[in-house]
């Protein structure tokens, strides 16, 4: 059973839920930045939830069948389409043997995932498929999808027609509020600077990617003037080298917020203003180039309440198959 | 009239480099496949390719706007 890629798409990457327990050692969890659209994918066509399947960013790839199989898109509206006739999105579907998938113009949303029958086989690197692509370590050969590559399918037949309903499909608001817990560091800057960077409204600079999410647009941050500790550079964002959480947002220079996310460097010299709270991580991979967002300030509290909300609404779907 | 739309969002630029001359003026003639312009998204600059043959007519998008995935970005005739 397999697939062959006629065409790429921009960057499809092969992903599952990821690679947790190396972060320390510098290799990032990686995965999808949806994993609720991920998990979604695979309930659909009767899959493990953290089964393999392909994240397409911007632009869905064309890829022909040498084996039926049943298929669901979910995360970014990014239409299906089965020998040119259009399927909808959320929605498991069947593709015969010598038939191409291939997809519309996006309409919403940044990512969708592919989920297929038996999930994609590739090898298992350190317990996960997912694709890290700075370090060319997982997926198919460690990189993004060429064309005439050939993918391998597990086993399983999938089920046909199942359907996530609108009210417990996920995506970005616009403009997306991201919530976030202020840091260690947030005393480095000024309480003005500190109700700006909440109060500004900003846009995802067109470079952000699995790594991070650069944002641009919003007033730059005043430090609190200090003696640079030793180990920290001259500039005022730079700090004696910490670690970098998933979600963590670091702002270099003071200028551009960046959110780092599943294929995060695991640690550095810039202050971290604060952390996105989990919740929201999948939100960020949805975000379109020059897409509206703002920072909105939560307590523990709020951020643990956010959680149980997603995975209520995941038990939700769950349920439904 | 064909309008040549864009595959994905990002910035759109109708030159290389800044020192370069636009991919198309007008009343260039342009085949399938010519590129006439880039989209610069993820760190990448990626050909925007016609689907279309005929003369160009003018560029719809101006140079380094932000584009969404099926925005008109040139005419073609």
């Amino acid at each position: 059973m397999a697939i062959k890629v006629v065409k790429p798409g921009l960057s499809t990457t092969v992903q599952d839920l990821g690679r947790p327990g190396y972060y320390h050692i510098g290799i990032p969890i990686s995965g999808g930045m949806d994993r609720f659209a991920l998990r979604a994918a695979n309930l659909l066509v009767g899959n493990p939830e953290g089964a393999a399947v392909l994240e397409a960013s911007f632009l869905g790839p064309q890829l022909e069948f040498t084996a039926d199989a049943t298929v669901a898109v979910t995360g970014a509206e990014l239409s299906p389409k089965v020998d040119g006739v259009e399927r909808p999105t959320w929605t498991s579907f069947p593709v015969k043997k010598g038939q191409a998938l291939s997809f519309a113009f996006l309409k919403g949303g940044a990512r969708a995932y592919i989920a297929v029958s038996g999930g994609v086989d590739v090898p298992l690197v350190l317990g996960s498929r997912s694709t890290y692509t700075l370090g060319a370590l997982g997926g198919f050969k460690g990189r993004k999808l060429e064309a005439g590559d050939e993918l391998r399918l597990g086993e399983g037949a999938g089920a046909s027609g199942r359907i996530v309903p609108p009210a417990l499909r996920r995506g970005p608001a616009a403009p997306a509020v991201l919530r976030m817990m202020p840091g260690l560091y947030w005393h480095r800057i000024t309480e003005a600077a500190g109700q700006h960077f909440f109060a500004d409204t900003w846009k995802v600079a067109p470079e952000a990617d699995r790594i991070g999410y650069r944002f641009r647009g919003g007033r730059p941050l005043e430090f609190v003037p200090r003696e640079p500790p030793f180990g920290a550079g001259s500039d005022p964002s730079n700090i004696v080298d910490a670690c970098y959480p998933y979600g963590s947002v670091q702002v270099p220079s003071g200028a551009e917020p960046i959110v780092l996310h599943r294929d995060a460097v695991s640690g550095g010299g810039y202050f971290m203003i604060g952390t996105v709270i989990s919740a929201d991580l999948d939100l960020i991979g949805q975000l379109q180039p020059h897409a509206p967002a703002s920072f909105a300030c939560v307590t523990m509290e709020q951020a643990l309440a956010a959680r149980h909300e997603r995975q209520k609404q995941l038990a939700e779907i769950r349920a439904l198959f | 009239m064909t309008e040549i739309l864009s595959p994905l969002p990002g910035t759109f630029y109708h030159k290389a480099a800044p020192d370069k001359p636009p991919f198309k003026t007008q009343g260039d003639a342009v085949a399938v496949g010519d590129v006439i312009g880039l989209i610069e998204v993820m760190k990448s600059f990626i050909d925007v390719q016609a689907d279309a043959a005929g003369k160009f007519v003018r560029y719809v998008a101006n140079n380094e706007a932000a584009v969404m995935a099926g925005d008109p970005l040139a005419e073609v005739a």
